[in-house]
C-alpha cells in the first residue's frame, strides 16, 4: 500500500525542532494564554451537555463502521455525487491530488484561486504547487491568511496562526498586506477590518474556490463544510468553478449520522455551542452558485493506515483540535516542531502512520501519555494507546534495545532482580553522604542537566521485610 | 481477606519507607499483609518505550505471583493502570493468559482505591502538623479515574493543611524515558509544575506516585526558593505526629 507524501513528513526529528521552539519565550507565552482560554471554553459548553459521553461513543461508532465500509461508501458517495453534477477526480498521494487540481484550474483560464480553510490542500502543499504553474491562491480563513501573509506555516489545526499574539499579526499587516493603513492598530476589529477589506476584492475577483470539507455524506453526494468566519461560505457560492479536496475518511453514511458530529465538532474545536456558518452543497444547482463542481477524493496514506488493526483509530479523526489545546507537550513547543500539518497528539499518530515507520521516527516518542489528549477526543481516539503501538512497531536505537533488554532478562528473574537492587543499593552507598546526584554521565545527564537524583537508602523494602 | 503487596521497582529501590508506611496501616487496620518474593517489577517502562516482548516475561510473572490473592495492592497509581488498563491488552491472542489477567486485574488496586473502596475507611487516624499541596499523577487521575479518593484520606489527617495546586491536573513532564528522550519539553514542564508548587508556599508535595515525585522532587532540588520535599500519601496516612 502507498504512503503518503506531502507536508506530513518531518524534516527533522521531534527532540531538535523541539529544542528550537524552546527557547521562544514569546511562543511559549503565546501559546498557552491561547490553548487555555480554548480548553477552559470547551470544558463549559461539554459540561452543558448531559449525554456528551455517549455523543462520543457515537461519533466513534459511526466512524468506525465508515472505515469498515469505506470503499463501499466512497463509491456511493462517487455515484450521487456525479448524479448531483460534480466531477468527482480520486488522487492516491500529494502529487497526484494536486496534479488534479492544478489541471482544472488551469482549464478554467484562472490565473488566481480563493481558498477555504483546508487541512487537505495544506497537507498536500497545493498553494506551492498552484504558485509554480503561476497560479496565485489567497487563504481567505483570517488565521490562514496571517500564516500566508507572513510566508510562515500553519502551527494548530483549528488556529494556524495561534502562535503569534496580536501586536505581531498587527506588525504581519502593515508590512505585508497592501494598501493597508500606516496607523493599523493591534485592536481585533481593526486587525478584522483591514483583513475584510483586503479579502473583499480577491472574492469579487476570483472564478475558482477551492475548499476541502469537514463531511461528505454518502448517499446524496453532498458536501459540509463547518466555519467560523462565513469567509469559507464567500468562496463557497461567488466563483463559477469549485473544486474540493476531501480525505477519503470525511465520509458519514447519510444526513443522520451528521446529528451527532454538528454537536461533537463546535463545542471540541472552538468551544462554541454551534459554529455560525454550516455550508452543504451537493453537486450544481442550475443558476445557483458555481456552476462547475469538482471533488478530489485523496487517500496519501489513508489506506495503510486503514491496514492497522490499533492505529487505524486514527482516522475517526474530525480535526477539532481539541487534543492540541490540552497537550502540555504541544502547549511548550507549538506546532512547527512535529513538522507536519497534522501537528499536537492526533499529528503523533497520524503522520507516522501515513508516512510509514520509516518517516516521523521521533513523533510516537513526543508525549508523555498523559492521557489527556484521550480524554479530550470527541471520538474517542485512544491516542496513548496508539503511539505506544506505534513504539512496538517502528525502529528503535540499538545501544537502547540492547539496554532494555538486559533490564528485561534481569527483572523476569526473582534472585537476579533481588541481587541487582542490592547492587545498586551498595553502589551508591559512598555518594549518600550527598544526599542527592547534581551530574551524571551521558545518557543520564539528560537527567541532570535539569534535575537532581536522589540516592537508593540503606535498605531497600525486600531486604526490609526478611529481615523483619 | 488474602492481601497481597506488589512493591514496585522504583519504590523496592528508592523509597522502600512507601511500602513500610502501606505495610503498617493495613496491619493498624488488622489485615495480614504477604510480600510475595517472586514479584519483579510490572514492566510498565518497556513495554511503554516499546519493547513489548521484553515487557512480556514480567507480566507472566506479575500475574503467576499474584494470582492467588483476594486483593493486590500497590501505591503506585502508575504501575496499577499497567496491569489493569495495559495487561488485557498485551495479553491478547493468548488464552491462557488473558484468562489469569481477567482474574488478576480487576483485583489489583491503588492504594487508596483498596482503602476507600475495598476496605470503606477513609479516616485512619493520622497525624501529620504540616501544609502540603496534592498532585494527582497522570495514570491515577485518567486511567484508574482514582478522583479524589487520595484527597479524601487526606482531607482526614489531623494538622494537615492541604493547599491547592494551580493546574493540578497538568502533567509532570516525566513520562518514563521522555524525561530523556525529550529532556527539554520534559523540563519546560517541571519548571511550571516546580513554580505551581512553589506558589503554594507548602511544605510538602503530595501524590500518589513516586516516580513523578523523583521528577517534581528532583526539579525542586535545584531551585534556589523551593523548599517544598517530595512525600508518598501513604507516608502521610502512616505518620502518627512523631517527628517526620
Amino acid at each position: 500500500m502507498s504512503h503518503g507524501t506531502g507536508n506530513i513528513v518531518a524534516l527533522r526529528p521531534f527532540p531538535d525542532a523541539a529544542r528550537l521552539e524552546l527557547d521562544d519565550a514569546q511562543l511559549r507565552a503565546n501559546l498557552r494564554r491561547a490553548t487555555h482560554t480554548i480548553r477552559d471554553k470547551r470544558l463549559r459548553v461539554v459540561g452543558e451537555v448531559d449525554d456528551w459521553e455517549d455523543l462520543r461513543r457515537s461519533g466513534a461508532a459511526i466512524k468506525d463502521d465508515v472505515l469498515a465500509r469505506l470503499p463501499e461508501l466512497l463509491e456511493q458517495f462517487e455515484e450521487s455525487a456525479t448524479r448531483a453534477g460534480a466531477v468527482v477526480h480520486w488522487a492516491r498521494d500529494a502529487a497526484e491530488a494536486c496534479d488534479v487540481v492544478t489541471r482544472l484550474v488551469r482549464e478554467t483560464a484562472a490565473r488566481e484561486v480563493v481558498k477555504v480553510k483546508s487541512m487537505a490542500t495544506q497537507e498536500i502543499g497545493l498553494n506551492e504547487a498552484l504558485a509554480a504553474v503561476g497560479i496565485e491562491a489567497t487563504e481567505t480563513d483570517l488565521a490562514e491568511l496571517i500564516v500566508q501573509l507572513a510566508e510562515d506555516t500553519p502551527s494548530h489545526i483549528l488556529v494556524p496562526a495561534i502562535h503569534y499574539n496580536r501586536s505581531q499579526i498587527r506588525d504581519i499587516f502593515r508590512s505585508r498586506m497592501p494598501g493597508v493603513a500606516a496607523g493599523l492598530t493591534d485592536d481585533p476589529p481593526a486587525l478584522a477590518e483591514a483583513a475584510r477589506t483586503h479579502l473583499r476584492a480577491k472574492f469579487l475577483s476570483a472564478t475558482v474556490g477551492v475548499s476541502g470539507a469537514n463531511f461528505a455524506i454518502a448517499d446524496t453526494g453532498t458536501l459540509v463544510v463547518v466555519e467560523s468566519e462565513g469567509n469559507g461560505r464567500m468562496c463557497l457560492t461567488l466563483p463559477q468553478t469549485l473544486i474540493s479536496v476531501v480525505g477519503i475518511e470525511k465520509i458519514l453514511p447519510t444526513f443522520a449520522e451528521l446529528e451527532v458530529f454538528l454537536q461533537l465538532l463546535p463545542r471540541s474545536s472552538t468551544g462554541e455551542r454551534m459554529n455560525p456558518y454550516t455550508s452543504m452543497w451537493t453537486g450544481v444547482t442550475p443558476g445557483d452558485g458555481p456552476q462547475t463542481t469538482h471533488v478530489v477524493l485523496i487517500d496519501n496514506g489513508r489506506t495503510a493506515t486503514l491496514e492497522d488493526e490499533v492505529g487505524r483509530q486514527a482516522l475517526r479523526c474530525i480535526r477539532c483540535s481539541a487534543c492540541l489545546n490540552v497537550c502540555p507537550v504541544y502547549e511548550r513547543v507549538g506546532g512547527h516542531a512535529y513538522g507536519s500539518v497534522y501537528p499536537g497528539p492526533i499529528g503523533a499518530i497520524l503522520s507516522p502512520q501515513m508516512t510509514g515507520a520509516g518517516a516521523n521516527k521521533t513523533l510516537p516518542y513526543a508525549s508523555t501519555l498523559c492521557g489527556a489528549c484521550f480524554d479530550a477526543c470527541p471520538v474517542r481516539i485512544d491516542i496513548p494507546q496508539v503511539l505506544v503501538h506505534l513504539r512496538q512497531k517502528g525502529p528503535k536505537p540499538a545501544a537502547e534495545r540492547a539496554a532494555f533488554r538486559s533490564l528485561s532478562w534481569i527483572m523476569r528473574d526473582r534472585r537476579r532482580y533481588a541481587a541487582a537492587l542490592r547492587a545498586a543499593r551498595r553502589g551508591s552507598a559512598p555518594l549518600r553522604g550527598f544526599g542527592r546526584l547534581r551530574r551524571l554521565p551521558w545518557p543520564a545527564s539528560a537527567w541532570t542537566d535539569s534535575r537532581d537524583v536522589p540516592l537508593p537508602p540503606k535498605q531497600t523494602f525486600r531486604e526490609w521485610w526478611t529481615k523483619r | 481477606m488474602r492481601i497481597a503487596l506488589f512493591i514496585t521497582c522504583v519504590n523496592d529501590l528508592m523509597y522502600p519507607d512507601t511500602g513500610k508506611a502501606v505495610v503498617s496501616i493495613l496491619e493498624r487496620l488488622g489485615h495480614a499483609v504477604d510480600f510475595p518474593a517472586a514479584q519483579t517489577c510490572c514492566g510498565q517502562m518497556h513495554a511503554n518505550s516499546g519493547y513489548r516482548a521484553e515487557a512480556m516475561p514480567m507480566v507472566r510473572g506479575f500475574v503467576d505471583t499474584f494470582r492467588r490473592y483476594d486483593a493486590v495492592v500497590a501505591p503506585s497509581g502508575s504501575c496499577v493502570a499497567m496491569v489493569r488498563d495495559s495487561y488485557p491488552r498485551l495479553a491478547l491472542g493468548d488464552p491462557a493468559l488473558e484468562a489469569a489477567v481477567a482474574e488478576v486485574a480487576p483485583r489489583t488496586y491503588e492504594f487508596a482505591e483498596l482503602l476507600v473502596d475495598v476496605l470503606g475507611v477513609t479516616d485512619l487516624g493520622a497525624v501529620f502538623p504540616h501544609t502540603a499541596t496534592y498532585h494527582p499523577t497522570c495514570h491515577g487521575l485518567r486511567m484508574l479515574r482514582l478522583g479524589d479518593k487520595p484527597l479524601t484520606l487526606l482531607r482526614a489527617v489531623r494538622g494537615l493543611e492541604l493547599r491547592e495546586l494551580a493546574g493540578a491536573e497538568e502533567c509532570c513532564g516525566f513520562g518514563g524515558t521522555f524525561a530523556l528522550k525529550n529532556a527539554g519539553v520534559s523540563a519546560a514542564m517541571l519548571a511550571d509544575k516546580c513554580g505551581a508548587v512553589d506558589s503554594t508556599g507548602a511544605e510538602y508535595v503530595v501524590a500518589a506516585d513516586n516516580s513523578c515525585l523523583t521528577h517534581i522532587g528532583g526539579g525542586l532540588s535545584r531551585r534556589a526558593a523551593s523548599t517544598a520535599k517530595p512525600i508518598h500519601y501513604a507516608e502521610i496516612l502512616a505518620s502518627t505526629g512523631s517527628a517526620q
